[in-house]
């Protein structure tokens, strides 16, 4: 017990320390990649190669002047960067980031909290991530603000369905709701990686995630050229640093789960000597990097968006989520679901490489005539006059 | 539609969101790996595109002679044609009738770096230079005398030719 106690608090706190010094890169990552997108150089004057401006950025946030309107509800003006920023952090609790670390006391799993049911914490905790920017919003007594808070929520709410509609294929694969199982399952090849059999669900959640953490091209809650700042245009200061954090927290989560999901977590593909006992240092090790290669490229791939594609507009926005996004979510369960009853049940076969193939052949298939769909933009278009 | 909405004639068939999307991811990845075309400006002061022209009006340089001394002889043109009036002049004259400026000011907070001085001097004395980083920590360092005017070291301007128009 009193193991387990010390274990978990050394855990939580090396996960806090690495996700805090890590969202402090993010925002020098950002920065420098899109200045390299755009044939600059970026931050690169204090510390070497700029590693040290996060902490110069700190320090200001930190010294500057807090500014509170007159107006605004205290309480909540003061809780709203909090509560956008706790809950990116806690999702982060159950995500499995490596092999157990076998120790003189036993193995350690390397995951925060192992809960049973994973899986709807996740989906309980990122839905709660919304309360942070529409209390903000509408604790700022602004009316842009105000309007970013409203917008916050209408995007996540429309996008959250969508989003557990398609992680819904993942646990019928996975059978269990407890993370480690479902990278259990992915791990026996590099096919068995749901993001082969369940590609269109990866393609959703990917969309759907991109929308959750209110990035581009889905960053309405904080369109500059319609809302000033949105739902942070009264905070200064380092409340104003809190809702970045949480922007950044919330990224590194989303990656990770995209991982866990549909990229086998830990896994090293071409390899089971990872995912076998007994258990290493090496083998924790060499997992740990592979999921932090993983976490990153999807870091790496949200940046490379949002200084690749325009924002939506709002009605474009909303007529992806309900008309294509929705649908296409719940249509793919459907077929899934089926395909997924049919190859087990009556065929009889278990879930291996054969099982992932067959599935993402019906992908392919599938994702032809979807892709042709939103190709012609017919519904995305959402403004096409009707005559 | 709201009332008011003005609503854009799209293409319905034309358009590829798909393909469009990818196609700007693929720029923007090629990007990152291109030549950056930051000056790091304190270390690199021109680099291969941009160097400063030598027609660049910037701050003032008084011309010396062979003894070190200004070549004015406070003829009081430049004072008379200067557009934002910032050289002040007082001339003098020696023993042997020699006019030389007892105060030789420019206020280069004031002036408009036109060059007018520069052309109409008949001594060729003061120029404008091509120079550029001229911080101070009080305003009325701003003020050039004479003494600091022939001090100053960078190239001066060449000006605009007429018959020459391309610098060539």
């Amino acid at each position: 017990m009193s193991v387990f106690l010390v274990a978990s608090a050394i855990k939580i706190i090396v996960v806090f320390t690495v996700i805090m010094v890590g969202v402090a890169l993010l925002t020098l990552a950002e920065r420098r990649v899109c200045a390299w997108m755009q044939d600059r150089l970026g931050p690169n004057r204090v510390g070497p190669q700029g590693l040290l401006q996060p902490a110069a950025d700190g320090l200001k946030n930190l010294v500057k002047e807090e500014t509170l309107p007159a107006q605004a509800d205290r309480v909540l003006f003061m809780l709203a960067p909090t509560m956008s920023f706790v809950p990116a952090l806690l999702t982060f609790a159950v995500i499995p980031f490596a092999t157990p670390l076998p120790t003189r006391w036993g193995d350690v799993e390397m995951i925060v909290a192992n809960l049973p049911v994973g899986f709807l914490y996740i989906l309980a905790f990122g839905s709660l991530g919304v309360y942070g920017i529409v209390l903000a919003g509408w604790s700022s007594n602004n009316k842009y603000s105000l309007l970013g808070g409203l917008r916050a929520t209408a995007q996540m709410i429309s996008y959250e369905i969508a989003m557990g509609m398609s992680t819904v294929a993942v646990l019928l694969i996975a059978g269990n709701v407890t993370l480690t199982d479902v990278i259990a399952k992915q791990s026996q090849s590099l096919f068995t990686w749901n993001v082969f059999p369940l590609s269109l669900a990866y393609f959703i959640f990917l969309v759907a995630a991109f929308a959750e953490t209110n990035r581009l091209p889905f960053d309405l809650p904080e369109a500059e050229g319609e809302l000033i700042a949105g739902y942070h245009t009264e905070y200064s200061a380092m409340k104003f640093s809190m809702f970045y954090i949480a922007e950044y927290s919330n990224m590194v989560t989303a990656s990770a789960l995209m991982t866990t999901l549909f990229f086998g977590g830990w896994d090293i593909p071409f390899t089971t000597w990872d995912n076998t006992p007994p258990w290493t240092t090496l083998k924790t090790l060499a997992t740990l990097a592979m999921f932090s290669t993983k976490v990153i490229f999807f870091l790496f791939l949200y940046i490379w968006v949002r200084w690749t594609l325009p924002r939506f507009r709002y009605d474009q926005l909303m007529a992806l989520g309900w008309k294509v996004m929705l649908p296409l979510a719940l249509t793919y369960v459907t077929v899934i679901a089926t395909a997924i009853w049919f190859l087990h049940d009556g065929l009889g076969w278990t879930y291996d490489t054969r099982f992932a193939l067959a599935l993402f052949a019906l992908n392919l298939v599938l994702a032809v005539p979807l892709f042709f769909v939103l190709d012609r933009g017919r519904i995305v278009a959402g403004s096409v006059a009707e005559a | 539609m709201a009332i008011g909405v003005k609503v854009m004639k799209r293409p319905g068939t034309k358009v590829s969101y798909v393909r469009a999307t990818l196609q700007g991811m693929a720029l923007t990845l090629q990007h990152l790996f291109r030549p950056k075309v930051t000056m790091q400006y304190p270390e690199e002061k021109s680099s291969q595109d941009w160097t400063l022209s030598p027609r660049w009006r910037g701050t003032h340089r008084m011309l010396t002679d062979e003894q070190g001394r200004a070549k004015c002889v406070a003829c009081g043109l430049c004072p008379q044609i200067c557009p934002a009036n910032c050289i002040k002049l007082v001339p003098g004259e020696d023993e042997a009738g020699n006019r030389y400026p007892l105060i030789y000011e420019i206020d280069e907070f004031r002036c408009v770096f036109c060059g007018y001085c520069q052309e109409v001097c008949p001594e060729e004395a003061i120029h404008v230079g091509v120079h550029y980083e001229n911080s101070e920590f009080s305003r009325d360092r701003f003020v050039y005398d004479l003494e600091r005017l022939c001090a100053q070291t960078h190239p001066v301007s060449t000006l605009w030719d007429p018959s020459d128009p391309k610098g060539e």
